[in-house]
């Protein structure tokens, strides 16, 4: 499964959204609306996925879900 | 002249049904609604039958993002009060400052707080949900209801484990009266079955362990009654200032006339010797109506099933009525069929007691076959008894020494 599709399908099961909403440029307040607890339990699912943690300045940069793709991704090519 | 109050709708999900209604048929025809457990392994536990919610799936009724987010108990507070609020059909007859929502749990969020604490020693504090506090605390149920209905008046919960949704109701009555808000979604709701509730319950012995007949094992007043049956559920009614009910041509299930509150300060589960505090419980809550001994046609017991509520309590009606009046009065109790709902339960009990004044029927203690000894009242064994009735009291007590008493009256126009 692709980095995408596993994105994808934690914000539809965190956020209860359709996967059409789902797009690259959604912003996760705004388009998919998530509060700031949402947002935060959302991290907190990216995290327990893919085995990292996050600190909470880079978390409030990832505000839509291109930006958490492309971060994911980046880890990836750390690693 | 001082306010009245009356029920203008009522919701209720519980063992015995999932709408008002439906609970009520099923508490006139004596139909249990307690099993073996279901959604909590009953193996380890001395008591291993519950009132649960039969077939409950959370997203008949919410959607998935809102259902994970809200604890069960909050989930059955939410229910019963859409139910009770559609039934008013007081939505668009209201100011949104002018609507409150007093609900009660004696527990709250017990099923969250056990997954969290899991997840918090296998994974660490980091790990705990964010939203573990705002579905854990048990005032989020009228929180939410708020939200729900938009009800923006006063809004609290009351905490008096069983007595909790007795007094979400009498101080609800009390605020309409001082004229604070003009209508209030008031009740209260309970969802205990897991493993330390159910275990909590189990080891200070106050559950029935007839776990061979479920369906009987709820007998209050019996002579082999053995302890309570723990149920889940919620019930929730709108009371509203009776001007502004009849103003716009509400329909009227009952009206509340007063109630009464009390502490036994004797002991923290235990009822006061001759059931002293429940007495005084009672008579207040008759001066409060305006009403006496005689006037009394029906009382709702608190009727738990355990040795010592039901022959106090027994004792506490023969105070508050007299004892010749007390032996002419019905008194039943539905928990011989819904099991204890807890903080649910006094909402319940009030709504039946509401619906037997319209309907002029007692429910019956559907389970009583032999009274036990000092449990001489006539406690409409076995049968529903037609009666048309004026006046009644449905009581509550709770573990701190808590009694409530609500004093109804059958409404048959201003």
């Amino acid at each position: 499964m692709s980095l995408e599709s596993r994105v994808t399908d934690i914000i539809i099961d965190k956020l209860g959204v359709k996967p059409e909403q789902v797009t690259m440029e959604a912003q996760f307040d705004t388009d998919l609306g998530a509060d700031s607890i949402d947002q935060y339990e959302l991290i907190m699912g990216f995290e327990d996925a893919f085995g990292l943690r996050i600190d909470e300045e880079e978390a409030t940069k990832l505000t839509t879900v291109g930006k958490v793709v492309n971060y994911l991704r980046e880890k990836d090519l750390e690693q | 002249m001082e306010k009245r109050v009356v029920i203008t709708g009522a919701g209720v999900i519980g063992p015995i049904g999932k709408t008002a209604s439906e609970n009520w048929q099923n508490a006139v025809s004596g139909r249990s609604g307690i099993r073996r457990m279901t959604i909590v392994d009953p193996e380890q536990f001395t008591s291993q039958i519950a009132g649960e919610v039969k077939d409950f799936d959370p997203l008949d009724f919410f959607d998935r993002k809102l259902a994970k987010r809200i604890d069960r108990y909050t989930q059955f507070a939410m229910i019963a009060a859409r139910e009770a609020y559609a039934d008013s059909g007081i939505e668009n007859s209201i100011e949104s400052e002018r609507l409150g929502v007093i609900i009660g749990s004696g527990i709250g969020g017990i099923t969250t707080l056990e997954h969290e604490h899991k997840i918090a020693l296998e994974r660490g504090a980091n790990r705990i949900s964010p939203f573990f506090c705002p579905m854990m605390i048990s005032n989020i149920a009228a929180g939410r209801v708020g939200i729900d209905v938009g009800a923006k008046g006063l809004n609290f919960s009351t905490v008096t484990a069983c007595a909790s949704s007795g007094h979400a109701i009498a101080i609800a009555v009390d605020m309409i009266k001082l004229g604070r808000v003009d209508a209030i979604l008031a009740g209260g709701s309970e969802a205990p079955l897991t493993l330390t509730g159910v275990g909590g319950f189990c080891q200070l012995k106050a559950l029935s362990t007839r776990n061979d007949d479920p369906e009987t094992a709820s007998r209050p007043f019996d002579r082999d009654r053995d302890g309570f049956v723990l149920s889940e559920g919620g019930a929730v009614v709108v009371l509203e200032d009776m001007e502004h009910a009849l103003e716009r041509g509400a329909y009227i299930i009952a009206e509340i006339m007063g109630s009464g509150m009390t502490c036994d300060a004797y002991h923290i589960t235990a009822p006061a010797e001759k059931g002293e505090g429940s007495a005084r419980s009672m008579k207040l809550a008759m001066k409060d109506a305006g009403i006496k001994p005689e006037d009394i046609d029906y009382i709702n017991a608190h009727g738990t099933s355990t040795f010592l509520n039901d022959i106090n309590e027994t004792e506490a009606i023969k105070t508050a009525l007299g004892s010749e009046k007390a032996m002419k009065t019905p008194v039943s109790s539905t928990k011989s069929v819904t099991g204890h709902m807890l903080g649910a339960g006094g909402a319940v009990e009030a709504i039946f007691t509401a619906f037997a004044l319209r309907d002029g029927i007692l429910p019956p203690t559907a389970t009583l076959q032999n009274p036990g000894e000092g449990c001489d009242l006539d406690y409409v064994p076995g049968k529903a008894r037609k009666a048309d009735i004026m006046y009644a009291l449905s009581n509550s007590l709770g573990f701190g020494g808590h009694n409530v008493t609500i004093a109804l009256k059958k409404y048959s126009g201003k």
